[in-house]
């Protein structure tokens, strides 16, 4: 079973404090959508409130085409994973999967059923007579999951559930939280600040920025084309080039930007009537910074630091103005810090952002 | 290496020389010598003799003491489980933070700073015939006024009242303390699980502070079995001992009646009952949570 949700004007006020303004979102049924933003933009809180542990100040949050922001949280038909599990610690596995069904009434053997069925689903059923201080972080992990899955909800609510889990071990339950949205096909709402739990889970990641919404769309949408200067920052690792713009002239289709650190730059992006420069940047990413080989000519970066990952090189350097630039290279790079080298641009994948920070693409808005 | 090792070891133990002294001679040597005056026929003048268990004997054959013993373990038996109960209630009632609850808590709480000498004159204006405000209120509902300090029964009762009241303020405490340790996400979770007002006191709340019921439990047993002052004051133990407790007793076998031998002998029994009562319910406690584990 799963429901569309649907968020409408809300609006969060704790006393003169605005946590949350009038924000808007649709959430398609069996959709997994990941709210996506650094702390304290609003994200858990509008999780919160649609699972009914917050109140709304304003606005309305249906699940499932009813409205659901009046009702009290067990009442939603959504289940929640806590960054925290909060598993009962006096029961044990079983019980705390069961624990909400016995609290509408389900039959036990209906109940039992429904235990065992997620427990083998999640392969923690030799854990069900264990307590939750008997079992490792992982271990917790499942079977929060699981008393969410037994009461087959309209919608799961994910509140950063895998930040307390290792690497090794977050990368792996994020390929099985994929497989258990394929397999389920629920409604999913997961809150993370982690950018590579967003990209690979996500069918579509909402940015929140400052009480707001910046950006909804896919996860290629959000990387390619970025909405905004925040989004183009927070999205991407390294986080996005921003070179300072002086004037842009628009010459037939094509425009021609003068930059302080990269000179005059051409791209094929179109800008609307009444665009001002002042203030605005050129953007772009550090893998569409091409490294020349040595003896051509380019434009120079001064490296500063030098990070081989193996499969790729990254550098981090300076501009002739002291703009600071990373550029991609591949893993045999033989560059070390304090080389000056050869760099080019793929102007097919610049951004123009205004002093607002509104962005403009390569290839059209 | 070795050497200086083992050296600084042994002078280590300096550091709870202060303490060990007076745990030496404050704890342990009236433990035993109360346990060895036990053993003779003892005045408060002079050296007593060897009487072997004779003092025990006696203390038990006594029908005085009998009473007395049956008086404290009703006691107990009422007011712990008054306590626990109303700590308990009082704690819930109160684990917010307002200015309201705050205030509630302080005012709760200050009985148990008073002297005893204070709680039962309180007690005794609640109390006494005639002028006392049970009497004042009995009289304007035209019920016939009980003489709460001498009917037997009710003597006992009313120093119960005045215990409770005086210390309750303890146990309300301890579990407020253990109230705002229960993580607030498992509310949460039992929010989303359905579970209403007596499912979440019954399978979140009271499972998560049974450790400290236990304590508050074994604490009001311990202290409760050593009622004196209150009894003293108000009662003095009367109407025919029916509310006199073993301390009581021990007191006035030792030092109104200079028999220290069988006042030593009563006390080490108090000693032993307080000793089995606690340990009992500290038994009772692991092995119910060992059960649900």
């Amino acid at each position: 079973m799963s429901a569309s949700i649907e968020i409408t004007n809300v609006t969060k006020r704790y006393g003169a404090l605005t946590v949350l303004d009038d924000v808007s979102l649709s959430i398609e049924a069996g959709e997994f959508v990941v709210f996506l933003g650094p702390s304290g933009c609003g994200k858990s809180t509008l999780l919160r409130m649609i699972a009914g542990l917050e109140d709304v100040t304003a606005g309305t949050i249906a699940v499932g085409g009813e409205r659901v922001d009046t009702l009290p949280p067990g009442k939603r038909g959504v289940a929640m994973v806590f960054q925290s599990y909060a598993l009962y610690p006096h029961m044990t596995v079983a019980q705390n999967m069961s624990f909400g069904l016995e609290n509408i009434g389900m039959a036990k053997a209906e109940i039992g059923r429904r235990v065992e069925q997620a427990a083998a689903t999640l392969e923690i059923a030799h854990l069900l007579d264990r307590k939750p201080a008997k079992l490792s972080g992982g271990q917790r992990q499942r079977v929060a999951i699981g008393r969410a899955i037994v009461k087959e909800p309209k919608a799961f609510l994910f509140d950063e559930p895998l930040s307390n889990l290792d690497a090794a071990l977050r990368g792996r339950t994020r390929l099985e939280l994929a497989q258990l949205h394929a397999r389920l096909g629920s409604t999913m709402i997961f809150v993370t600040h982690d950018q590579v739990e967003a990209m690979t889970l996500a069918d579509r990641i909402v940015i929140m920025h400052d009480r707001k919404i910046e950006q909804i769309g896919t996860p290629m949408e959000i990387y390619q084309r970025p909405a905004s200067r925040f989004v183009a920052g927070f999205v991407g690792s390294p986080a996005m080039n921003f070179v300072p713009v002086k004037g842009v002239n628009e010459n037939g289709g094509t425009l021609r930007i003068e930059t302080c650190g990269l000179g005059d730059v051409a791209a094929a992006i179109r800008l609307p009537a009444r665009f001002s420069p002042e203030g605005g940047c050129l953007g772009i990413r550090a893998e569409d910074v091409t490294v020349l080989p040595a003896g051509e000519a380019g434009i120079p970066l001064k490296a500063d630091v030098v990070e081989r990952l193996g499969d790729r090189t990254l550098i981090y350097g300076q501009l002739a103005d002291g703009t600071k630039l990373a550029a991609e290279t591949d893993g045999r790079s033989e560059a070390r810090s304090g080389d000056t080298l050869q760099i080019a641009l793929d102007t097919s994948a610049l951004h123009l952002f205004d002093a607002a920070g509104i962005a403009h693409h390569a290839g059209g808005d | 290496m070795a050497e200086s090792y083992r050296r600084s070891q042994w002078s280590n133990g300096l550091f709870v020389l202060p303490y060990l002294a007076v745990f030496l001679v404050l704890l342990v040597f009236p433990l035993v010598w109360g346990a060895w005056l036990s053993l003779h026929k003892v005045d408060l003048f002079g050296p007593g003799r060897f009487v072997g268990l004779a003092n025990y004997g006696r203390v038990l054959a006594d029908p005085v003491f009998l009473q007395a013993l049956r008086n404290t373990v009703v006691f107990v038996l009422v007011s712990v489980p008054s306590l626990v109960a109303l700590g308990l209630f009082l704690a819930l009632a109160l684990n917010k933070t307002t200015r309201a609850t705050s205030f509630l808590r302080a005012l709760f709480f200050s009985s148990s700073v008073l002297s005893v000498t204070i709680v039962t004159l309180i007690w005794r204006f609640v109390f006494i015939p005639g002028d006392g405000l049970l009497a004042v209120i009995s009289e304007q509902l035209g019920i016939a006024p009980v003489n709460f300090l001498s009917t037997s029964g009710w003597s006992l009762f009313s120093v119960g009242v005045a215990t409770v009241w005086w210390c309750l303020g303890l146990p309300m405490m301890l579990f407020l303390a253990a109230l705002q340790q229960i993580p607030s996400d498992l509310y949460e979770a039992a929010a989303l699980d359905n579970a209403g007002p007596w499912r979440v006191l019954t399978r979140v709340t009271l499972p998560s502070i049974a450790r400290t019921i236990m304590l508050v439990t074994i604490i009001q047993i311990v202290m409760q079995f050593q009622l004196f002052g209150q009894a003293q004051l108000m009662t003095n133990g009367g109407p025919n001992g029916t509310s006199r407790p073993l301390v009581m007793y021990i007191y006035e076998v030792g030092f109104v009646r200079w028999d220290v031998g069988k006042a030593a002998a009563a006390s080490e029994f108090l000693f032993l009952i307080i000793l089995v009562a606690a340990m009992a319910q500290y038994l009772v406690s692991t092995r119910k949570s060992e059960v649900s584990e």
